[in-house]
């Protein structure tokens, strides 16, 4: 505040109030949240200003982001981007720290850091029929894939699943690209009552798939994956490792594909499903479970 | 520049110096005891990640030990300076009390004095090469320490002048990667009068100055000084930015930039592929240092969660895992263990480094090689297998070959492990240059002279190219790199002129 009365007031100039325009426009409209949207009160979708991610992003990279100085980085998938505002959508889902900072701004604050895009773009062709199977939040980074391959002519059936109803996220944008849309619930609250590979399975016996896509929980992966193993059908599964920097410095996201070590942010996220080491990733992902459940702790508390 | 002979022999012949060596006879100044670095109380230092453990000189102590330089005919002290800092000259203005003409001297060739004067493997370096050393066989002039006294003095001065640049020439130049050797391109860059922007991937400007080498050796506010200078020479730093993600080389040169630093580092944690190296609590350097140094994980306040081990095994003997090391000491473990195959001879890392960690207390098995790792129910390290190493005959590296001796293997217990054994040049910027070329160690080829990679406009140093070194040598390529640049755009403007 006392900064801002000391620059108007010397603002009489015109030249100087470009200067402090071009100053405000440079520092605080950066990553400049625009819009916000409740999913559910768990998952939430954000419209985010960045225009050099907007322009060079594509289906299938993510960013990292970082949300005050003591904040940690993590990513997020680019659910969508529009080039021409020069946006990025973004959808998380409350999990814990981070995510719940995230989800507390408001619609013209800021988010402090955001890097990207990142990790390797989705490998987009003319392939047939394609699979595309998003767990919960996953349907999120499923949608910009689902997007990309109807647009390269593809016939796209999707299967979207979740605990209950009131996790279904994205469905009707998912419906846009697909030329067929199974909801699953676990539950049953809503759709078809079952697991996602029930749906897969369906899809599977009644036609022939030329590639799938699955997207979600680790767990979830692993079961799709095992699914389309036993039909022989090319499965990429997209990861959630935890990361740290997303360029490929530290090692965090390591995973075990073919039996090799890889890099989920610089070699990934999407690999050959049937190569991956699941189980170790499932270990990988608990990794700091207790540190965070501390960090929670203190930050409901706050 | 200023190894030219001529150049020496003149500043050396300026009156106030002979002046000075007439002062004092030479048995005199090597009666002299070398000066001891003043330090932290190792059982006090352990305690704390950011305090620094070597506390500097005192004026007195800098005075008396600037007095032991003989300010030599032909001082072989230059030659072994990666960035050939006028040392005679810099150090015969400390023994003057002239320090802030020390410091200035030390700016005419190093951008970044106070960060060098603490981090150099001076006893490498320069002070290998001290004529004392060299010839007498008594302990060399303390390069480093007074490299470090004066710069320090200039900045708690408050009287630190900003170096002066050229006019603008408006010509845009970019780097990519802020470590020392961007760092050090973009200082000469800007004095030559270019309009220079660093972009840097992570959230903050340093590289490795900033994620990698911990507060206790090098306070983060010491750099920050340093970027401010630069800020205020006019270098503009945009953090958050992959050059090849955020935006292409195209794209940059559609905005502009006309000739490019690569300058992206070795970021790339190497792993050893054994067994179980994948469970949890088993994490690179990089990671572990990144975690504590750039996201604070050791504070209260911070997001970013870090493993607190109590029995930590560190892989490797390098600096870097020196430094982990030293960190995990200071997060609370019980025993902090270097496991490095070879024997302390042939250890990378400062000589002062393992003084220091001996001194607090890090246990150190040489010559022993990890196998395998184990892990609880839940994945989570507990346990590893390791073998015992002997020396065989000398490698490519010239260092004896460890070879592992039958029958040598145990267990140790641990719940964190390091690996610091080497990282691999950073692949994102050459996979986004596909005329770029890269040797099969995927360091960018240059040529050594100038720098320049195959790309004409694209110069590269630092880590990136020698796929592992030091600061200072980052920092020389930087201006070696700088001043070829300069040349490259000045001919090629002036060719385009003619044209026209
Ligand atoms: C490439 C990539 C893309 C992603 N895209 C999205 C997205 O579009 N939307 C979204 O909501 N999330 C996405 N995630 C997951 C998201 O990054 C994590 O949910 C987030 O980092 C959790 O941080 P936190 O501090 O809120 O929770 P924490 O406190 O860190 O963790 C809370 C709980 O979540 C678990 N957890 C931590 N990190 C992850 C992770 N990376 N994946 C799964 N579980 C985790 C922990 O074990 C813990 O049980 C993505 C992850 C990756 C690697
Ligand atoms: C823990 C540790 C301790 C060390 N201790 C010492 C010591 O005591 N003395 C010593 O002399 N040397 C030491 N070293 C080595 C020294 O730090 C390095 O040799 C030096 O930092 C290399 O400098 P650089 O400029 O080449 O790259 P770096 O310092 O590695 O910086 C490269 C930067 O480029 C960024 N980057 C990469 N790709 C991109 C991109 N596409 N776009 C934008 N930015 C990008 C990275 O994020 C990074 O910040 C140490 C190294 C480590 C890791
Ligand atoms: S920069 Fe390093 S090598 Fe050069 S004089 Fe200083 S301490 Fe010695
Ligand atoms: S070689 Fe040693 S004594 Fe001679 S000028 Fe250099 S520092 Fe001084
Ligand atoms: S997140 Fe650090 S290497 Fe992938």
């Amino acid at each position: 505040m006392i900064f801002f009365s000391i620059v108007q007031a010397g603002c009489n100039q015109s030249n100087q109030i470009t200067i402090f325009e071009r100053f405000f426009s440079i520092y605080f409209s950066m990553n400049k949240i625009l819009e916000k949207e409740y999913f559910s009160d768990k998952v939430i979708r954000f419209v985010v200003e960045n225009k050099k991610i907007a322009i060079s992003r594509k289906a299938g990279n993510f960013v990292i982001l970082k949300i005050g100085e003591k904040g940690e980085r993590f990513p997020l998938t680019i659910a969508d981007a529009d080039p021409v505002k020069g946006t990025i959508t973004l959808v998380v889902q409350i999990v814990g720290v981070s995510s719940a900072k995230l989800a507390a701004l408001e619609i013209g604050e800021s988010i402090t850091d955001l890097v990207g895009p990142l990790g390797k773009p989705t490998d987009i062709e003319l392939k047939g029929t394609i699979l595309a199977c998003g767990g919960g939040v996953g349907v999120a980074p499923l949608l910009p894939i689902v997007e990309a391959f109807k647009k390269a002519g593809n016939r796209v059936i999707s299967v979207i699943a979740a605990r209950s109803k009131d996790l279904i996220i994205l469905e009707d944008q998912i419906r846009r690209w697909s030329d067929e849309v199974i909801v699953m619930t676990d539950d049953g609250s809503y759709g078809r009552q079952g697991l996602i590979t029930a749906g897969m399975e369906e899809v599977i016996k009644r036609e022939k798939i030329d590639e799938c896509i699955v997207i979600g929980p680790a767990i979830m992966m692993k079961f799709a994956s095992l699914t389309t193993k036993k039909y022989n059908i090319p499965t990429q599964a997209s990861l959630n490792s935890i990361m740290v920097d997303g360029t490929g410095m530290c090692g965090a996201c390591r995973v075990t594909v073919g039996g090799k070590t890889r890099f989920t942010c610089v070699d990934g996220p999407e690999f050959d499903a049937h190569q991956i080491n699941f189980d170790e990733m499932l270990m990988r992902l608990g990794g700091y479970r207790a540190e965070e459940v501390i960090a929670n702790n203190k930050f409901i508390q706050q | 520049m200023s190894l030219d002979p001529e150049y020496l022999k003149t500043e050396r012949s300026q009156e106030w110096r002979a002046t000075l060596r007439s002062k004092t006879k030479n048995k005199e100044r090597t009666a002299i005891q070398r000066v001891h670095m003043p330090e932290q109380d190792p059982m006090i230092r352990v305690k704390y990640q950011d305090r620094e453990v070597n506390l500097g000189i005192t004026s007195d102590q800098a005075a008396l030990e600037a007095s032991r330089c003989m300010d030599c005919v032909n001082p072989t002290c230059i030659e072994g300076c990666p960035v050939n800092i006028n040392i005679p000259k810099f150090i015969k203005q400390i023994e003057n009390g002239d320090i802030l003409g020390a410091a200035a001297t030390l700016k005419e060739t190093n951008a970044l004095p106070a960060v060098c004067g603490r981090v150099c493997p001076q006893e490498k370096q320069c002070e290998a090469r001290c004529f004392y050393l060299e010839k007498m066989n008594l302990p060399s002039v303390s390069i480093g320490h007074l490299e470090r006294f004066a710069a320090d003095f200039e900045r708690e001065s408050g009287a630190a002048n900003i170096p002066k640049t050229a006019e603008p020439n408006g010509i845009k130049v970019s780097t990519v990667g802020s470590g020392p050797a961007a760092l050090a391109f973009a200082g000469d860059m800007v004095k030559y009068g270019y309009n220079v922007t660093v972009f840097e991937a992570l959230h903050e400007i340093g590289g490795v100055l900033k994620y990698g080498i911990p507060e206790f050796r090098l306070p983060n506010a010491i750099v920050d000084f340093e970027l401010d200078n630069l800020k205020k020479m006019g270098v503009k730093f945009e953090t958050n930015f992959i050059v090849g993600r955020t935006a292409s080389f195209d794209d940059l040169r559609e905005e502009g930039f006309q000739g490019f630093f690569l300058g992206s580092g070795a970021g790339l944690p190497r792993f050893m592929d054994i067994p179980g190296e994948n469970f949890n609590g088993i994490l690179s350097s990089n990671e572990y240092l990144t975690r504590v140094n750039l996201m604070g994980a050791n504070s209260e306040t911070s997001d970013t969660p870090v493993i607190l081990g109590k029995r930590v095994a560190v892989i490797g003997g390098g600096n870097t895992a020196m430094d982990s090391v030293r960190t995990a000491l200071r997060l609370g473990a019980d025993r902090a263990m270097i496991i490095y195959r070879r024997s302390e001879a042939e250890m990378p890392a400062r000589i002062e480094e393992v003084k220091h960690a001996k001194e607090e207390g890090v246990e150190f098995m040489n010559l022993c090689n990890p196998l395998e790792y184990f892990a609880d129910e839940k994945g989570m390290v507990n346990r590893m297998r390791l073998n015992r190493m002997g020396l065989g005959e000398p490698d490519a590296s010239g260092r004896r070959r460890p070879v592992p001796i039958d029958g040598s293997e145990f267990e140790l217990d641990v719940d964190l492990v390091i690996v610091a054994v080497g990282v691999s040049p950073n692949p994102l910027v050459p996979s986004c240059l596909p005329d770029l070329k890269v040797s099969k160690w995927g360091t960018i080829v240059v040529d050594e002279d100038k720098m320049q990679s195959s790309i004409e406009e694209m110069f590269a140093g630092g880590d990136i190219v020698r796929g592992g070194a030091t600061v200072i040598l980052a920092m020389g390529d930087g201006r070696k790199a700088a001043e070829n640049m300069h040349i490259y755009l000045q001919n090629k403007l002036s060719n385009s002129t003619k044209i026209n």
